[in-house]
């Protein structure tokens, strides 16, 4: 008894070190299997209110830029709202059928990373706007990511510059589908697979969201074909997809709520 | 010791908000950021307590792990260092150490330099091996510590001189 005391008196600083050392390396485990609850995350209210106070005023360096691409959304919505308004004018409006079970909420996002190759993102809206996990998370150009932890006031955001992330995605024209992965190189460049020998691939395809999971609507658009090639099996194409979103460079996102996910799962959950 | 420790504490603040605003954003090159957040641990008082030590350079690495949400790689680096600093000391100051008597702002530029690569390194690799996890992937494991190393190396000596002059007056 007297030897293990003195043992553990006499090792206490390595003792020490290796218990720390286990923790954090369970911390960093945890946070590379997808969803896992982290204890360590930036949602909370003192990394969030920094980030915040310091995202209040590096927001006027991109102003200029940032009014753009608004503008350009704004001249997108008012053209297909034009154009539609004389075909509505003469038909039935069904005003009790309920279409609309997609809801968007605004967001601001307060910390950009795209350096590491698990990347986060840190967003000003938590769940006293009703968000939660598992919604999505477009820009006016393309996807962003899946909203992953949150707390009352912010949420953090699964980017799709995340090697842990997968995204199901098709092919426009057609409906051929597969599932879209980072391998951490490029932050303009992600690489999609699955997609099978026999779909007509050609560079400069557009690939956009296939509408399978309850998270992201049908037809977000993602990127452009840029090259492909078949896998060592030659049964599926290997497919480098750049980006219509600089991830480098968001700011202005939007989260989106399916209102039907539940129903949804719940019917999947019987089938199993 | 009143000042001794305000010292400190300040400088854990202030490098953790200098990491964490300004340079995790820096992206030079794409991909190379600094670490100088390190230098709290570089530059701690050598005849403190030890468990002390270890256990503040967990905190500071743990607090940097949750405004960056990068699980627990900055605290597994920074603990890592902590534990491995004496060994890092006698090897880069010899018999001055034995002494326990080494002053960073009096030592040889020289000996400085190996003190502060040698944490640098070790700190970078298991950094980057931790937030990487893919032993395939070790290629881009070594690149990124070795550009990441240079570039931290460099701003660690650069503060470290400016801040020692002006201790001086």
């Amino acid at each position: 008894m007297q030897q293990i005391v003195n043992f553990i008196l006499r090792n206490k600083s390595f003792l020490l070190f290796a218990l720390l050392l286990f923790i954090s390396v369970m911390l960093t485990i945890q946070s590379h299997s997808y969803h896992r609850s982290r204890f360590i995350n930036s949602a909370n209210f003192l990394s969030g209110g920094i980030f915040n106070t310091s995202n209040n005023i590096s927001d006027y360096f991109g102003l200029r830029e940032q009014n753009k691409l608004l503008q350009e959304e704004n001249n997108k919505l008012k053209s297909i709202l034009f154009n539609t308004e004389n075909i509505t004018d003469s038909t039935f409006i069904d005003s009790l059928s309920f279409a609309n079970h997609y809801k968007f909420t605004a967001a601001q996002v307060i910390r950009n990373s795209y350096a590491a190759t698990n990347n986060i993102l840190l967003l000003n809206k938590g769940n006293n706007d009703s968000i939660k996990q598992d919604f999505g998370v477009i820009s006016s150009k393309g996807i962003i990511g899946i909203i992953e932890k949150t707390n009352s006031k912010y949420a953090t955001v699964l980017s799709i510059l995340n090697t842990t992330s997968s995204i199901s995605a098709k092919l426009k024209k057609t409906n051929h589908f597969g599932s879209i992965k980072w391998n951490g190189k490029s932050p303009n460049q992600i690489q999609l697979s699955e997609i099978p020998k026999i779909a007509p691939v050609a560079t400069g395809d557009t690939i956009t969201t296939s509408g399978r999971s309850t998270i992201f609507p049908k037809g977000i658009p993602i990127g452009t074909i840029s090259n492909f090639k078949l896998d060592t099996a030659e049964n599926y194409y290997e497919i480098e997809v750049a980006l219509f979103n600089d991830m480098t460079n968001i700011e202005h996102v939007y989260i989106i709520e399916n209102t039907d996910a539940k129903h949804i799962e719940n019917l999947l959950d019987t089938n199993d | 010791m009143t000042n001794l420790l305000s010292i400190h504490t300040v400088r854990f603040i202030v490098l953790l908000l200098l990491q964490v605003l300004l340079l995790s954003h820096v992206n030079f090159m794409g991909y190379i950021n600094p670490y100088p957040y390190i230098l709290f641990i570089l530059l701690f008082p050598i005849k403190n307590n030890r468990m002390l030590f270890i256990l503040l350079s967990f905190l500071l690495g743990l607090c940097i792990d949750m405004f960056l949400d990068s699980g627990g790689i900055h605290a597994a680096a920074a603990v890592t260092i902590a534990f491995i600093r004496p060994v890092a000391l006698k090897f880069s100051f010899g018999a001055v150490y034995d002494h326990q008597s080494v002053k960073f702002n009096n030592v040889d530029f020289g000996q400085r330099i190996t003190y502060i690569s040698i944490l640098t390194i070790v700190h970078h690799f298991i950094l980057f091996s931790l937030e990487i996890f893919n032993f395939s992937k070790i290629l881009l494991v070594l690149k990124n510590t070795l550009f990441s190393s240079i570039f931290t190396i460099l701003l660690c000596l650069l503060i470290s001189i400016i801040f020692s002059g002006s201790n001086k007056k």
